[in-house]
């Protein structure tokens, strides 16, 4: 029988197998932050332990950088503290570092990609839920904890479970793929299986509503992998991902060879099983925006906040959750999605603030200014990103609509840094994660596109973003 | 890791499902550098008011819970961000078994990383527990949950098993697969970053 993608690459990756339990399978690219390492580095400390692969192992400070003025010191001492202790356990075991002044510095799963570092094929994790961004590239990207960082360091291994196969196919054409974006693909395919839907399983997104996806909007993709519950998700790399890695600033010399290696290894094979299945026809989805504390409570624009009883079909602790949601986000069912009005309006994180994200936003506020009652930031993924929206005029058109425009950092996807929601503010929000105080506590966070979070900062509320003239 | 002990202790009963790590321990507190102290911040804004008072509603403020072991929650625990700092809040506050019908998968990794025992149940069996009022006991050595009325069995992986069993340092056992990993890096063809 054929093997799946995933199942290629884990095969590829064992150094132990046993007959029952868990396999030791080999990292090829640990990327490190300054909030899931510096327990990690002192575990190592404790034992005498070394970084056993330095020279696969790259580090940032992204989760609570400030993003105002960088000339500035960091006011809030515990952030700096941990942005130091970064610095110095990098230093102490010989790990490259892209530290706040660094151009290469930003949100890990922004750089990474756009350094060539991640690479078709191969393993790769970091400490944050999110890894599963880099799948888009056709590696196998998983998110861990801070043993298993400290695992890494030490090993270059860890020991996993192996994950099931599970096959989600995108098929159809969007008939307006400016107005319903890769965020609204992944958002209507966790509102179908739910944000337990993917647990135990390594996602493979195929079918042609994948293969036309540029590669920045697969990362969208494979970024919200983990609200699904996935443990990571992946596309078969095509000469759009080769394309996208050529020439960038960490791809390797071999990079043609490995491209000929990759061509003839790096797909699922037709015989292969799934042990999972499910299939999203796009031609006819509509914009999605999220009306309650986890991103499967999400419906579309088109629709009204839904009844508890509804969302529930049945199930008594659904509904209690969703109870407890409307509460949080103040919110009553039957509320047309489009009267809901906002205070807040966040472009940014490691789900949509690559350069396309702030190109598409930026033709809705073009020569528009923001509502009144609206307060609206760009937080650019990375440095580089920010670097070429400016050379694109970008920036200033995002000013002149009177947006504020930011350095690069994760900043208030979960507000660790001074970007947060005051108490009972709703903030239309390109992130990952609509959970309770996530964007501060008592925050309301509606997720959605960066074209829909854009057209609300204008409106004051959402629209049907298919419905705006942008010729 | 210490080795798992036997745990008897009456259950802490939380209602609700899909319970994320954000709310395990929110975001302000994972700038400390260290494993210890983050039990003062588990369920931070669902225990405290803006004024840091305790909230009545919620079962933690409750006291008698009070030095409970066993947490029972509802379905996909533990899901969301990767922070271990969940699983060091719940032991550091005191929990040494969490039982749900399910769990996110990086949370129930981390559990055994720390001597924290996940168990998975059928969500009707979880609900009987939450009910319960009486001590229990939780047996892993032969994976028993013994509670005043009955012997509820539960499975866990071997492997696992014997981790918590023998508080094994993880790291310390991989090491002994040193020439392997050796072997498997000669021949990989994946090039450094640098």
């Amino acid at each position: 029988m054929g093997k799946t993608l995933f199942e290629k690459i884990w095969d590829s990756h064992t150094v132990v197998e046993k007959s029952t339990g868990p396999s030791l399978i080999y990292i090829d690219r640990h990327l490190v932050h300054e909030v899931t390492s510096p327990q990690a580095f002192d575990g190592l400390r404790m034992n005498n332990r070394k970084v056993r692969r330095p020279d696969l192992t790259i580090a940032t400070m992204d989760h609570n950088v400030p993003t105002n003025d960088r000339s500035l010191p960091i006011l809030d001492q515990t952030s700096a503290v941990q942005i130091q202790t970064l610095e110095k356990n990098c230093n102490d075991f010989g790990i490259k570092l892209f530290d706040i002044n660094s151009p290469n510095q930003g949100i890990v799963h922004v750089i990474g990609p756009q350094l060539g570092i991640t690479l078709p094929g191969t393993t790769i994790v970091c400490g944050d839920s999110h890894t599963s961004t880099h799948g888009a590239f056709g590696a196998l990207a998983l998110g861990i904890g801070t043993s298993e960082v400290e695992h890494v360091l030490a090993s270059q291994t860890l020991w996993l479970e192996k994950p099931k196969p599970f096959e989600i196919r995108i098929e159809g054409k969007r008939k307006n793929p400016y107005a319903v974006t890769a965020k609204d693909i992944v958002l209507s395919i966790i509102k179908n299986i739910g944000t337990g839907g993917g647990t135990g399983t390594v996602v493979e997104y195929r079918g042609q509503g994948i293969t036309d996806l540029s590669m920045e909007q697969r990362m969208t993709i494979c970024n919200m992998s983990i609200e699904a519950g996935a443990r990571a998700g992946l596309i078969a790399p095509d000469e759009k991902t080769f394309d996208y890695l050529r020439d960038r600033q960490y791809t390797p010399k071999n990079f043609d060879s490995l491209v000929e290696y990759w061509k003839e290894n790096l797909k699922t094979d037709n015989d292969a099983k799934f042990e999972k299945q499910f299939t999203l026809q796009i031609d006819d989805i509509a914009p999605q925006v999220s009306w309650g504390t986890n991103p499967g409570m999400t419906c579309d624009v088109t629709d009204s906040v839904p009844s508890p009883d509804d969302f529930a079909k049945g199930d008594v602790n659904q509904k209690k959750g969703a109870e407890k949601a409307l509460d949080y986000m103040d919110l009553k069912s039957g509320t047309p999605i489009t009267d809901i009005k906002i205070d807040r309006v966040f472009i940014g994180s490691c789900t949509n603030a690559r350069l396309e994200d702030l190109i598409e936003a930026s033709k809705v506020v073009k020569d528009q200014k923001i509502s009144p009652n609206v307060r609206a930031m760009v937080v650019p993924g990375s440095q580089m990103v920010k670097q070429q929206a400016e050379e694109m005029g970008l920036d200033k058109i995002f000013t002149d609509a009177n947006f504020e425009w930011r350095e690069a950092g994760c900043s208030m996807c979960l507000g660790m840094n001074p970007d947060i929601l005051a108490p009972g503010e709703r903030c239309a929000s390109t992130s990952n994660r609509n959970f309770e105080g996530r964007q501060g506590t008592g925050g309301r966070t509606h997720l959605v596109s960066p074209v829909m979070a854009a057209a609300a900062a204008i409106e004051g509320h959402f629209v049907d973003v298919r419905e705006l003239d942008l010729s | 890791m210490e080795p798992f002990k036997p745990v008897e202790s009456i259950v802490t009963p939380l209602d609700k499902v899909n319970v994320d790590t954000d709310q395990i321990v929110p975001k302000q507190f994972l700038k400390l550098v260290q494993k210890t102290g983050f039990g003062k911040f588990l369920f931070y804004n669902w225990r405290y008011d803006e004024n840091e008072n305790e909230k009545d509603d919620f079962v933690l403020n409750d006291s008698k819970f009070d030095g409970s072991q066993i947490l029972v929650a509802g379905d996909n625990f533990g899901c969301g961000s990767s922070r271990e700092h969940a699983v060091w809040a719940l032991q550091d506050y005191g929990f040494a078994v969490i039982i749900a019908p399910s769990f996110a998968d990086i949370f129930f990794s981390n559990c055994f990383k720390n001597g924290i025992l996940p168990i998975s149940l059928e969500q009707k069996i979880v609900e009987k527990l939450q009910l319960d009022v009486n001590s229990m006991k939780i047996d892993l050595e032969n994976q028993n949950i013994i509670t005043s009325s009955e012997t509820i069995p539960f499975e866990i992986d071997p492997h696992k098993k014997r981790i918590l069993l023998e508080g094994l340092d993880d790291i310390a056992q991989t090491l002994q697969f040193e020439k392997k990993i050796s072997e498997f890096e000669k021949n990989s063809k994946v090039p450094s970053v640098l």
